[in-house]
């Protein structure tokens, strides 16, 4: 195996493999090595994994609107904290050509306690059941039964709720439960999942919702979702939208704007995502740190035969390939287990959580070509130390 | 006689030098180790520099061996002028020249043969045909092909300091450097090793320029340079 590495290298380098020969040389030290990049990588991979859990989660709701544009109060970041805005803007928009349909969406947010007491949050959407507001079809197949007074559809991915609660309520076994002083009936299912900040989604009607909610008023929902004619310029009809209604209470957006408006302030403002990039930075810096310490302390231990090689007659660019030989073997062979055991991780979490977690080419391939680059830094870095290497010393 | 810097011996000379001085430190602590050296190295011949500890033959080694830069003084290695010489033309010349150093400095992780191979793949790819041929031969006239893919630390001192030797012959240089090559080597293999040296001064030119203390190297050189205090205080064409 090891002579099979070596020419292998060797082929790849067009010279002898040192770097490899040396880590190779001491195989305890190459081990050390190998499981400080991998825990860099699983680090930088578990966060990422979050992250990615968390932009995903925040983008499956967005994903079942059936809808092209949304309109949203102005004060708006995501889909949950927007406050009311008038309902006099779907009319205003209707108004507007291009635009097809209209639907208020109201939301708000629900406790479901279970048997053992526990809470399961629920984000509550109330709609009007004469209207195709998503496309998800558990919903739009039962819109009839929401018309009906305290009926519920809930997510089947709901967080910690056992799975044969869901298929007895697809089997046609009703479930109720209290939730603000009323008794819910939920009569069917739908996907969507939860994220970091609910444990899933609950759909009723929008008369229901002013039940659960007494002081919310029909006149004042969430958002307004807007389907537009076949054909129609969607941009131009969103320029026209903010012309026509006022910017001071309600803003019109795309719904893909919307989504990343969303995204990005999940990410960049709330703390969970900012907490979850720096982890990544943290990862990044415990990588580059192991890596460095590994090479410049195998250039240190070989300062004498660097300095041979000078005297030899070897440029300065035939040691710095030997380092970065190191440090791309380092990258690549701490990755591999670091992807295999993450992807193990994710598979856990996502099983203990329901969170979105899965191991993403994308992701995968951005983090071997950034553990490349990050060894490759710390690989620059501990070249310094062949300055040292003066073959007049060894006389 | 100081046949070393005459007009004959100069005219097919490896190495000249002309007022050669040289200072370690700044300032206060400047200190003159080498004075006005001239001398000529002949060609194809094994020269020995002798002097005690701190009498300068390192430094005017490392000079010679393009190791340091040359701040008074001309010294013409196989016809370069290496005052003033850039980085790139010391790195070029001294792939035409071999080291032998004291401690042997070998790879760790490199076998014989590897360790070898590096003195021939600093001369690019052409040089690279039939390396294994070409270390193998080599190791094997230094007593050591039953030990080709030996790690340093499976050989014994005398036989890593042979590898080295292989190491620094394996290029076909002009030039030989050596210090105290001998000092890790028994009789007999000190004997091949200076055997070997000499040989390769008569049939191909090698110049070897060697640092010893070793009777045994001293009696067989061609020319001994000694010095003292930085100054060359004898330098004679013996045998």
């Amino acid at each position: 195996m090891s002579g099979l590495l070596e020419a292998i290298f060797e082929r790849l380098t067009g010279r002898l493999p040192i770097g490899w020969l040396q880590l190779a040389h001491n195989k305890m030290r190459l081990a050390a090595a190998l499981a400080g990049v991998a825990f860099a990588d699983i680090l930088i991979l578990i966060q990422l994994g979050f992250l990615g859990a968390l932009i995903e989660s925040t983008k499956f709701p967005y994903r079942q609107m059936n809808a092209d544009i949304l309109l949203s109060s102005s004060d708006m970041n995501t889909l949950a904290d927007s406050n009311p805005l008038p309902r006099q803007r779907m009319y205003e928009a209707l108004a507007v050509p291009g635009v097809s349909a209209a639907t208020p969406l109201y939301y708000g947010r629900i406790d479901w306690k279970q048997a053992d007491g526990t809470i399961r949050t629920l984000d509550t959407f109330g709609l009007d059941p004469t209207q195709l507001a998503f496309k998800t079809p558990g919903i739009n197949a039962a819109l009839d039964l929401l018309k009906l007074s305290d009926v519920a559809l809930i997510d089947s991915r709901t967080r910690n709720v056992a799975k044969s609660v869901f298929t007895d309520i697809d089997a046609g076994k009703a479930l109720s439960f209290e939730a603000r002083g009323r008794t819910l009936s939920v009569a069917g299912t739908f996907v969507i999942g939860g994220g970091m900040t609910t444990d899933g989604y609950l759909i009723v009607s929008d008369q229901t919702f002013l039940k659960l909610f007494p002081q919310r008023v029909a006149g004042a929902p969430n958002h307004i979702l807007l389907r537009l004619e076949p054909g129609a310029d969607r941009d131009a009809v969103t320029a026209e939208l903010r012309e026509r209604i006022p910017q001071y209470d309600t803003v019109a957006r795309s719904l893909e704007t919307a989504m990343a408006k969303d995204t990005a302030f999940q990410t960049t403002q709330k703390p969970v995502g900012v907490i979850f990039g720096f982890g990544v930075v943290i990862g990044i810096m415990v990588g580059c740190i192991i890596v460095y310490q590994v090479l410049s302390t195998d250039v240190a231990d070989h300062i004498r035969e660097y300095a041979t090689f000078k005297a030899i007659g070897y440029p300065q660019s035939f040691f710095l390939g030997i380092v970065f030989e190191e440090a791309f073997i380092l990258a690549v062979f701490g990755f591999v287990p670091a992807v295999i055991i993450t992807t193990g991780l994710y598979a856990i979490i996502a099983a203990a959580t329901g969170l979105p977690l899965d191991m993403t080419v994308a992701r995968a391939i951005g983090v071997l070509l950034g553990t490349i680059a990050m060894c490759a830094l710390s690989g620059a870095v501990a070249t310094r130390r062949l300055a040292k290497a003066n073959p007049a010393d060894l006389f | 006689m100081k046949a070393q810097s005459s007009a004959m011996i100069e005219a097919g000379a490896a190495i000249v030098l002309r007022n050669v001085n040289h200072w370690f430190g700044d300032g206060e602590a400047r200190k003159q180790v080498l004075f006005d050296i001239d001398l000529a190295i002949a060609r194809g011949k094994l020269t020995v520099l002798v002097g005690a500890s701190g009498s300068g033959k390192t430094t005017l080694l490392t000079l010679m061996g393009c190791l340091r830069r040359v701040q008074d003084g001309s010294i013409a290695l196989l016809g370069t002028e290496l005052r003033g010489a850039t980085e790139e033309l010391l790195v070029s010349s001294r792939r035409r020249l071999g080291f032998i150093f004291q401690a042997h400095n070998l790879h760790d992780s490199l076998t014989a043969m590897q360790n070898v191979r590096m003195g021939l793949e600093v001369h690019g790819a052409e040089a690279m045909r039939d390396w294994r041929d070409a270390a193998a031969h080599v190791l094997t006239t230094l007593g050591l092909g039953d030990r080709l893919d030996y790690l340093p630390a499976k050989l014994s001192g005398g036989q890593k300091q042979r590898v080295a030797v292989a190491r620094a012959l394996i290029g076909n240089p002009d030039i030989v450097f050596a210090d105290e090559p001998t000092a890790a080597l028994d009789k007999d293999s000190a004997a091949l090793v200076v055997g070997m040296l000499k040989r390769l001064g008569t049939e191909r030119g090698t110049t070897t320029l060697m640092v010893t203390h070793d009777t045994r190297i001293i009696e067989r050189a061609d020319c001994i340079v000694a010095l003292q205090d930085g100054r060359i205080v004898d330098g004679s064409a013996v045998g």
